[in-house]
């Protein structure tokens, strides 16, 4: 249990910098989670903090206390990695022993500990087994077991439930909360699956190129992201973003989106007239309305779930439009609908440096 | 088809089960050492820390290819340009090519017995000799054998083995073996004369001792290159064959246009490999026939070692000169070799 | 009857379908029926005659079992005598010993009644032979020549220098698979540019090295010049590049030092490589014939291999011992390839090395 702080922490691979630094302060038994799209340097930023990569330039330090150039061994965290690196030769016992025996425990303590850990990831049953011979979602538990039983001051994880399938996925989350609930320790947690990352983390880091987009709560990420990129990359189906430009502001807010011009009841500061802005609105703040539409769309396809039904449209001049509406739909490709935006739930986004610019 | 695959696979497991129990055995004894080293290297790594433990690990290693392989290269050099009896480097006057100017005197190349040094310049040509007959039999023999083991034979892994084991022999097990064949009193003179011919002294007439040299040095390795061939061929992806087996195409000509070519880059490593190995061809000759009749089958390695260790004078100089041309050569071929495996690669 | 049976067993496939023979597959047959002959004949001619008498070997044209001359004691003969049969000229034939033989005669007798003798011309007798393995051959080097110690040499080289191939060639692997460290180019390139660097060419000078380090006529100077191979680091590295990396970053993770990923993690994942090269190396080793005839002089260090050669310069007469003792050193060789065989061969198809 510790906190973590990073300060301007570059990491660069010869020529290439991965991370341009990145500052970030964890508090003591929180959940982070690190999210971001495939080589934005999710993976290397957690190795850094690690001490498996040293810091191009920056300061890590753990506890008030500066391992910047300490290497992995010595800094006293646990790592559960995406391909679980179970050391094949080692029974699971022995897996979850090994760092214990490292550690010089005595025998008896070490047998305790692997014991508590097995038994509360139901691995009791499989101690004298190989890796080999367990399931996927055994060996993830092994893999988290290896690291409970070493009480580390952070435990990091990276992309450890990406192996299993959707419904072991699922369930295994649900055990982390669990842990972590339990166990109450900080945990560095790495995917690119936003789902785990809202439901998992107290707060979210997003990661774009090797920066730090926003760091936040998950609602807080949802609800008011400070760019285009993180509202994109937060929320399921992605968000809609419409170019539009700013026709007044006086009083309220006018903008034309595509061959319609859309008001906004209330003003925000800092637009003026002409202005390009884009404008974007999640796909279950969409609806179908045929009486007072704003807009005149077409269903390009029709993604029926069940429970819930995904319709895909074409506006003239924009770009293809995603909506959500509960329950099953009637709607068949071709149909003409008319669609309208909860007004309250629009993002307004500078259109070239993509920063919010106001939240009506 | 479908069943090779399937039916190997639980054997490869197998196979490398054993061959991890087997290792396990093998380390075992250094196991131990290796635990009792654990401390030392601990501090070690605390005092200079964990990357340049590299250095640690690499420098026993170094340590032994320095003294024995990397100085020995260099020694070989000063060796060959220095004259005198003395063994130790500095104690040798300098003298230039003088060695490699003995050496290359000859009226005419393609005349050992014009040459200053003639038995350097016999062996070379017995070499050549050897080289050229012992590569053309080689490759052919292990061909005609890859190309028989790959077919779909009763008994294959039997026969494999077969062509394999002299493999292991010991080149002096392989001479002597021959050697008691050939003897005058041998089982081939046996043969000969209930067939109505004349016993034949083998190892007196020069023709018959370079046939028999040539003979049983393919006899002792052509196991390996034919292994060699053989994982090219199974290398061939079988739908070649099949799609060949539609069109009805006779099997000579798959033979010619499918096989051969495909297995062609193998061929080279064969070739290659070959080459460099007899070049160095030393102990079956040696054990076999001793260098005889006369100079007949004496071979530059053979040479180099009697003309450093068993003459009267023993004349390190001149034997580090001619094991200089012969390490050009080989160096030569060796990159042959290199070429030949990048292409393989491609 | 009998042959379509044979030739539709022969003319299965693997997969159990039936399919007509080719004549191809008769030649493939006939040529690996040839060289099975061709490949053991010569091995089992060697085992056989080191187990007939110095006389059968001396006999023309050779039996081909080891047989010897039956023995009888006769009373009144110090000696036991050698047994014949007799025909005798009155068209009889008995079975005589012989007391002596003078010129183109033999003197005879007959063992049940040793005061009946007979003068018998030598073509009129026929040795009487019995199958006998002479295995004094085997026994009486042991106790003639250094024979025991030639083997213990043998061993010894063998297996020490084994045991330190594994070790500093891992060791190496391991340091240049799993770490980035200056230098790591140039020690690469440095293994694998000696890997064709026969000991052939730097006979003279490694000698030199092997006198300095006051190593001559030991067996350490046979051991220690071989002992960092080339091929052993490259086939090992090879293997350990595959490990997955994550291994031995969760081994640091755990706390474990560098040795101990070495030890506890690397090397027990690369005992099937391991054990190729220790195969290799104890047939290197086993065989190895020029350098330890270069570097060993006096008998008590000789191996093996040069015993044996030595053996067949001096006792050329002596087949007996000769063809005895190559067996004994062939034996281990042979061993090692009924148990290995598959190891051995699919070792060398996949990694090309000998
Ligand atoms: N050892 C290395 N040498 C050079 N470049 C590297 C190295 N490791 C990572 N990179 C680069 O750094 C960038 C970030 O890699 P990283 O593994 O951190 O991405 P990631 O966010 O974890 O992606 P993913 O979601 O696919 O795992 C990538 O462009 C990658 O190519
Ligand atoms: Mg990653």
């Amino acid at each position: 249990m510790a906190e973590l702080t990073l300060t301007g922490a570059r990491k660069s691979f010869g020529t290439i910098n991965v991370l341009h630094g990145i500052d970030l302060a964890v508090k003591d038994g929180e959940f982070i989670v690190f999210v971001g799209p495939s080589g934005c340097g999710k993976s290397t930023l957690l190795r850094v903090i690690a001490g498996l990569e040293n810091v191009t330039s920056g300061e890590v330090h753990i506890d008030g206390e500066r391992v910047t150039h300490l290497p992995a061994s010595e800094r006293g965290l646990a790592m559960v990695f995406q391909s679980y690196a179970l050391y094949p030769h080692m029974s699971v016992a022995k897996n979850m022993a090994f760092a214990l025996e490292n550690m010089g425990l005595k025998p008896a303590e070490i047998e305790a500990r692997v014991a508590r850990a097995a038994a509360m990831l139901r691995l009791t049953d499989y101690l004298d087994r190989k890796p080999k011979a367990l399931s996927g979602g055994q060996r993830q538990r092994v893999a988290i077991g290896r690291a409970i039983v070493r009480d580390p001051k952070i435990f990091l994880f990276d992309e450890p439930l990406s192996n299993l399938d959707a419904e072991l996925r699922v369930a295994t989350r649900k055990e982390l909360a669990a842990l972590h609930a339990k166990l109450g320790g900080t945990m560095i947690y790495v995917t690119h699956d936003q789902v785990e990352a809202m439901t998992l983390a107290d707060r979210i880091v997003v990661l774009n190129a090797g920066r730090i987009e926003q760091v936040g709560t998950p609602l807080e990420l949802y609800n008011r992201p400070s760019n285009a990129f993180v509202a994109g990359f937060i929320g399921s189906p992605r968000m809609n973003f419409l170019p539009a430009v700013v026709m007044s502001d006086d009083g309220t807010l006018r903008l034309s989106v595509g061959e319609r011009e859309v008001a906004l009841p209330r003003a925000a500061s800092g637009l003026v007239a002409g202005a390009n802005v884009t404008l974007g609105i999640r796909p279950e703040h969409i609806d179908v309305a045929p009486d007072n539409g704003m807009l005149a769309a077409t269903v390009d396809l029709v993604e029926q779930l069940g429970g819930e039904t995904f319709i895909y449209a074409s506006a003239p001049g924009l770009p293809q439009i995603t909506l959500r509406e509960d329950g099953q739909s009637q709607f068949y490709r071709g149909d003409a609908i008319a669609i309208r935006f909860a007004v309250d739930h629009l993002h307004i986004f500078d259109a070239t440096t993509g920063a919010a610019l106001a939240r009506p | 088809m479908s069943d090779i695959p399937s039916a190997t696979r639980p054997q490869r497991g197998l196979a490398n089960g054993a061959l991890a129990w087997l290792g396990g055995v093998a380390v075992l004894p250094v196991g131990g050492a290796l635990r009792l080293l654990d401390p030392p290297m601990r501090g070690m790594q605390r005092v200079i820390g964990a990357r340049r433990m590299a250095y640690v690990f690499l420098l026993p290693n170094f340590v032994f290819f320095g003294l024995f392989v990397f100085l020995p290269i260099g020694i070989n050099v000063v060796f060959s340009l220095t004259g005198g009896t003395a063994l130790f480097p500095s104690q040798r006057p300098y003298v230039g090519a003088e060695q490699f100017t003995y050496l290359f005197d000859c009226g005419s190349y393609l005349d050992p017995a014009s040459c200053r040094e003639d038995h350097f310049w016999r062996g070379v040509a017995n070499t050549v000799k050897f080289i050229v007959f012992q590569v053309t039999a080689m490759v052919l023999f292990s061909l005609v054998t890859a190309l028989v083991l790959n077919k779909k034979i009763r008994g294959r892994g039997f026969f494999r083995a077969v062509y394999f084991f002299p493999v292991l022999l010991s080149p002096v097990v392989v001479a002597l073996i021959w050697k008691w064949i050939l003897q005058r009193d041998g089982l081939l003179n046996a043969a000969i004369t209930t067939l109505g011919g004349q016993k034949i002294l083998f190892f007196v007439d020069p023709s018959w001792a370079m046939f028999w040299a040539v003979f049983v040095s393919v006899w002792a390795h052509m196991g390996f290159y034919t292994l060699i061939l053989l994982a090219g061929l199974q290398a061939i992806p079988a739908d070649l064959y099949e799609a060949a087996e539609m069109d009805a195409t006779p099997r000579w000509r798959v033979l010619i246009r499918i096989t051969l070519p495909l297995l062609w880059p193998n061929m080279i490593v064969v070739i290659v490999l070959a080459l460099i190995k007899g070049a160095q061809t030393f102990d079956e000759v040696f054990v076999l026939t001793g260098g005889g009749p006369g100079t007949a089958t004496l071979m530059v390695v053979q040479y180099i070692y009697e003309t450093a260790f068993s003459s009267q004078v023993q004349n390190f100089g001149l034997a580090a000169a001619a094991s200089v041309v012969l390490g050009v050569v080989l160096f030569v071929l060796t990159l042959l070799q290199f070429a030949a495996a990048r292409r393989k690669e491609v | 009857m009998a042959t379509t049976r044979l030739s539709s067993l022969l003319g299965q496939r693997r997969n159990g379908q039936g399919r007509p023979l080719h004549w191809t597959d008769v030649a493939a047959y006939v040529y690996l029926a040839l060289g099975v002959v061709l490949m053991f004949g010569p091995v089992l001619w060697l085992v056989m005659s080191s187990f007939k008498t110095e006389s059968a070997l001396l006999e023309f044209p050779p039996s081909a079992l080891p047989f010897a001359q039956v023995e009888v004691t006769v009373p009144g003969q110090p000696q036991k005598l050698p047994l014949f049969r007799v025909t005798l000229p009155d068209g009889t034939v008995r079975q005589l010993a012989q007391v002596r033989r003078i010129g183109l005669v033999a003197q005879m007798v007959d063992p049940a009644n040793p005061s009946q003798q007979f003068r018998v011309a030598i073509d009129k007798r026929e040795p009487v032979r019995h199958i006998a393995l002479a295995t004094e051959n085997y026994s009486e080097p042991l106790q003639r020549f250094a024979f025991l110690r030639f083997l213990s040499n043998s061993v010894f080289v063998t297996l020490v220098a084994t045991l330190i191939t594994l070790l500093i060639n891992s060791m190496a692997a391991y340091g240049l698979a799993v770490y980035q460290f200056p230098g790591k180019q140039v020690a690469t390139i440095a293994v694998i540019g000696t890997l064709m660097i026969p000991m052939t060419i730097i006979l003279v000078p490694v000698y030199l090295v092997v006198t300095e380090l006051g190593l001559t006529n030991s067996l350490w100077a046979v051991i220690l010049p071989g002992a960092a191979t080339p091929t052993g680091v490259f086939l090992l590295r090879q293997y350990m590049l595959t490990l997955p990396k994550d291994l031995i970053e969760a081994a640091r993770m755990d706390k474990a030092s560098e040795w101990q990923i070495y030890w506890r993690i690397v090397m027990p994942l690369t005992l099937p490589a391991l054990a190729v090269l220790a195969i290799f190396s104890i047939m290197w080793r086993w065989n190895e014939f020029l350098w330890p005839l270069a570097v060993l002089t006096k008998t008590e260090v000789y191996t093996l291999q040069i015993a044996l050669n030595a053996f067949q310069g001096e006792l050329q007469t002596q087949w007996h011992y000769l063809l005895a003792m190559t067996v004994v050193t062939l034996i281990p060789v042979a061993l090692v390839f009924v148990f290995l065989q598959r190891f051995i061969t699919t070792g060398i198809g996949s990694t090309g090395m000998k």
